[in-house]
């Protein structure tokens, strides 16, 4: 055999073998592949085995078809005449069919639906063949009265435990923060996100090569690139020993080539890796005056196998602490390594320790997809037991002619498994379907693991589970009811089946109640955090990421002839926009200072306009202005600073800023720059001579953004030819802070749609089954004077009554819950009473308008129709 | 047809059958051919059971061959029209000739020979 010839679809192979004559096998066989490489070398992969596909499904016939050990020809027959029967019954009830059909089939879709998103949350990272013992090593340290969790470190640590510590390690590796770099290629310059690492980051985490191999950053210029920017920056050719300049400071060769790495990876969206070795030495990192102060980096680890977290944690733990200089180690900083398999569900922390983060959307979304899931298979265990009822005719009529406890039992099972597996199958379609839809909403990449023999085994088992599952309950009780009873009509079916499906339905009313109250919370907690006051206003503005060597002159010049050109009517420069905190510092002094205090305040460079450029509010004092030139040594402090320093009046106190006296000449109002539901941390405005990288704009209100935008792109490109011209609306990047929350909402808002549809198809088709059990009764109410009305009140009584106990139920469960949830955000909404009555109402009324049309139906009736058969 | 004894599909095929050089007859390359004669795609299946069919009937036999090619070795079943076949696709020729020269629109312009 070649083994360099691709393989036909294992699966279509494995069929064929299914059922083709053994005698035939190997000269079909050979036929196949014949034409498979026929194929294979006109047209794609792809459409050869699609071909092969089609020429085995055709092989499917009479003369080719292995004689099956046919089961005894009484068996045989009997089940041809349950599945008689069985589709007879599902014809002559197309409703009762349709609602168990569409209802299972929903369901199932959901659960599997969920099933991939947990799937794919869960493999998260897995790509990596070490992940069971890789892990990074992170710091805890106390700032401003709290004790927080740093993924960041300074760059001595990796050389510091590389020769103290190096047998508790197999590997150890440090990279830079991700980061956006200009990468240009002659004319061709694109903003790609990347970053740089030491060799020993390949030992550690195994990439995806096409070319190169793990030596391939050894070298200081080496780089190695995704495959999709290989291709944007030289199309077809081969990318390897090619050169690029990074940031136009750094140029770079092409080491090797790399898969993109995949969605669900820490590191997806990377699309170069350079050498440490070249930044450290470009930004002369060497010569940095205290090395162990700033927190820039991440270290990745290898550990021995067998070699426990825990135990290289304690044993590093206070590796930074020996190092840092006098005022950071108040900070008491205390390093500790987090495991692969917690990075990405485990990554929230509070006081120092896990505190959840993704997991609890893990168990949320299990929950909902146990919860729809039972909730179809009570709706098709109910439909089921009150069809049932309806068939003691039938059965008692089978048993008077000597069909066996046995053979009905076989009967009702083999009804259900049919229904259930059908189910399955239109629920596979509706996955197939939809799934690049709920893709776009999760953002995933998630498909249907059609190839994977687990997942069909699975498949099967859960659906004829399902059926056997609803199908117990007629096929045990009804097979065993006395034949004489319910041919004389007199058979009732027992309290316990009443009961039952009180119960059942009640539970369903109660998971509706709680969905719907969760979703509700979950957008009023969000519209809460969007509803707060930002501190500035965001409408028109937009901020540039321009890496050009910009001066003072230069970037006035760029300004005025901005505001010349009319597109904009102000612009600033700074270190940060106003959606992030790029930079903080630990260094402040002020009078009163508490002296074991340690600190961390987000800092923030601005130019002269900044201020009246986003239009923030002046509390106390003054904005910075040119009239002051004094004002290089004052600084502006947001509220929460104010708050936190403790001073009664802070405009014209002084801060010590590393030694430095500074001024402050300013409060200005909190601006969300950080997590939306947290609080603002205390923030220091300064000015800066130079230019720190951010541009920020607002745009002309009485131009069209288009318009002003395009009018801007001529004046910066005037300025810097080369640079890409990319900039982002402020409205968006804040809006960006709440994608994850809003993803999780939306996904909860049709997960608990689904499963209201779901269980109003079920009380759908059960006030049916009861408005028809009680047409006699109605009848006679009707003779002896009672109104439509009274009718309908009458029959909805026991359901709501049902609805009022799961309300009783689920609104204590869901107050629970939520409030937990809520506990996460700082910044909340409050769960006022009127979400829980507005939700209980909300299921109410879906119940009473679904069992409505039967009700009223039945109740409209003319009684001399009811009550005339018999 | 009953009268001719063979349908249409398998008088193409058992006609394939004599065209294609000896040793090729197998139904993988049948169906080629009949897709390069015919223009119209046919799963091998089809060809296969087509060819079981005339086995049956006794218009065809057949034996498996050994052959090696790309993949390795491999069998092939090499087909080939009996006597009994060539007898019954001369009468099914023979028989629509006989009625196309009955046929009055056609039988004064073509030369059936």
């Amino acid at each position: 055999m070649n083994d360099k010839l691709p393989q036909p679809p294992r699966l279509a192979t494995w069929f064929l073998h299914l059922f083709l004559k053994n005698e035939l096998r190997s000269e079909v066989t050979a036929d196949l592949l014949e034409q498979y490489d026929e194929k294979l070398a006109g047209t794609s992969r792809f459409r050869a085995n699609v071909n092969y596909w089609y020429q085995v499904v055709h092989y499917f016939r009479p003369f080719s078809i292995k004689a099956f050990r046919a089961p005894t020809t009484q068996s045989a027959m009997m089940y041809k005449s349950y599945t008689k029967t069985s589709l007879r019954g599902m014809m002559k009830n197309k409703l009762h069919t349709f609602i168990n059909i569409t209802g299972l089939s929903v369901g199932m879709a959901v659960a599997m639906i969920i099933g991939l998103w947990l799937w794919d949350e869960l493999s998260f990272d897995k790509q990596f063949s070490r992940y069971d013992r890789i892990g990074q090593i992170k710091q805890t340290l106390i700032n401003n009265g709290e004790l927080q969790m740093w993924s960041n470190l300074p760059w001595p640590l990796t050389g510091e435990i590389r020769s103290n510590y190096s047998s508790d390690f197999e590997e150890i590796a440090m990279t830079t923060n991700y980061n956006v770099w200009l990468v240009a290629m002659g004319e061709n310059k694109l903003y790609e996100n990347g970053i740089f690492a030491e060799p020993q980051f390949l030992n550690i985490f195994d990439l995806p090569f096409i070319s190169g191999n793990e030596q391939s950053l050894n070298d200081m210029s080496s780089v190695l690139v995704s495959k999709s920017l290989a291709e944007k920056l030289f199309k077809y050719e081969d990318a390897v020993g090619k050169t690029f300049s990074i940031d136009e400071r750094m140029d770079v060769t092409i080491s090797g080539v790399y898969e993109d790495f995949a969605k669900n990876s820490t590191f997806a969206g990377i699309q170069f890796i350079g050498a440490w070795e070249m930044i450290y030495r470009k930004n002369e990192w060497k010569n940095m005056t205290d090395p162990w102060r700033p927190n820039m980096f991440f270290v990745y680890t290898l550990m021995h196998p067998g070699t426990s977290y825990q135990h290289a944690s304690e044993k590093i733990r206070d590796v930074k602490l020996r190092n840092v200089n006098e005022t950071l180690a108040k900070k008491k900083p205390a390093l500790f390594i987090h495991p692969m398999s917690r990075w990405h569900l485990h990554d929230e922390f509070k006081e120092g320790k896990e505190a959840g983060g993704r997991i609890q959307y893990v168990w949320m979304f299990g929950t909902i997809g146990v919860f729809v899931m039972l909730m179809a298979c009570i709706n098709f265990m109910n439909l089921s037991t009150a069809r049932s009822e309806k068939r003691a005719k039938e059965i008692g009529v089978r048993k008077a002619i000597g069909s066996l406890r046995r053979q009905l039992i076989v009967q009702f099972f083999f009804e259900s498994v049919m229904t259930s597996l059908f189910s399955a199958l239109i629920a596979l379609l509706i996955v197939q379907l939809s799934l690049p839809w709920f893709n776009e909403i999760a953002s995933k990449q998630m498909s249907l693991p059609w190839m994977n023999i687990k997942f069909w085994i699975g498949f099967f088992a859960f659906s004829v589970f399902v059926g056997i599952l609803a199908g117990s309950y007629p096929a045990f009780y009804m097979s065993a009811i006395r034949t004489i009873s319910v041919i004389k009509g007199v058979f009732k079916a027992g309290s316990g089946a009443f009961i039952s499906r009180k119960v059942m339905v009640t539970v369903q009313f109660a998971i509706s109640t709680l969905m719907i109250v969760g979703t509700a919370i979950v957008y009023m907690q969000i519209q809460h955090a969007k509803d707060r006051p930002m501190g500035y206003n965001s409408k028109g503005l937009i901020s540039m990421w321009l890496p050009f060597n910009g001066t003072r002159e230069r970037m006035d010049a760029v300004r005025n002839e901005l505001i010349n050109s009319g597109s904009v009517i102000g612009m600033a420069e700074a270190g940060s926009t106003t959606t992030v905190a790029y930079s903080s510092s630990s260094g402040f002094d002020w009078k009163g200072k508490d002296p074991n205090l340690s600190v961390d305040f987000n800092t923030n460079a601005v130019s002269h306009d900044y201020g009246k450029t986003i239009n923030w509010t002046i509390m106390h004092g003054r904005d910075f202005s040119t009239d002051f030139p004094s004002d290089t040594s004052a600084i502006i402090i947001n509220e929460a600073m104010a708050r936190f320093i403790g001073l009664e009046n802070p405009v014209g106190e002084i801060i010590r800023w590393h030694d430095h006296p500074l001024t402050v000449i300013g409060v200005v109002a909190n601006i969300v720059n950080g997590n939306p539901y947290q609080e603002v941390r205390p923030n220091v405005y300064h000015l800066f001579e130079g230019y720190e990288g951010v541009l920020i704009a607002r745009l002309n209100p009485e131009m069209s953004a288009t318009q002003a935008i395009a009018g801007m792109e001529k004046v910066v490109k005037k300025f810097d030819a080369g640079a890409p011209f990319t900039f982002q609306f402020v409205d968006d990047a804040y809006q960006e802070k709440f994608g994850n929350e809003e993803r999780i909402g939306r996904l909860s808002t049709i997960f608990a749609s689904l499963a209201i549809f779901i269980s109003c198809l079920g009380i759908f088709g059960l006030s049916s089954f009861m408005a028809e059990q009680k047409s006699k009764e109605i009848g006679v109410r009707k003779i002896l004077g009672a109104s439509v009305f009274q009718l309908w009140k009458l029959m909805c009584k026991d359901f709501v009554l049902l609805v009022m106990i799961a309300c009783v139920i689920a609104i204590p469960v869901a107050y629970l819950f939520l409030s937990q949830w809520l506990e996460s955000f700082v910044y909340r909404t409050t769960l006022s009473w009127w979400v829980f009555a507005g939700s209980a109402g909300a299921t109410l009324l879906i119940m009473l308008v679904t069992i409505s049309w039967h009700t009223i139906q039945a109740a409209r009736v003319n009684p001399s129709q009811s009550l005339r058969s018999e | 047809m009953i009268e001719t004894r063979i349908g249409d599909f398998e008088e193409v095929v058992m006609l394939i059958l004599g065209i294609l050089p000896k040793g090729e007859t197998y139904a993988f390359r049948i169906a080629k051919e009949f897709s390069q004669q015919t223009g119209r795609e046919v799963s091998i299946g089809a060809i296969h059971s087509t060819l079981d069919r005339l086995d049956k009937k006794g218009f065809v036999t057949s034996e498996l061959v050994n052959s090696n090619g790309s993949r390795g070795d491999r069998q092939k079943r090499i087909f080939t029209v009996t006597a009994l076949g060539k007898r019954v696709l001369k009468e099914a020729l023979d028989f629509k000739v006989g009625l196309w020269k009955q046929h009055p629109s056609f039988a004064a312009k073509f030369n059936f020979g």
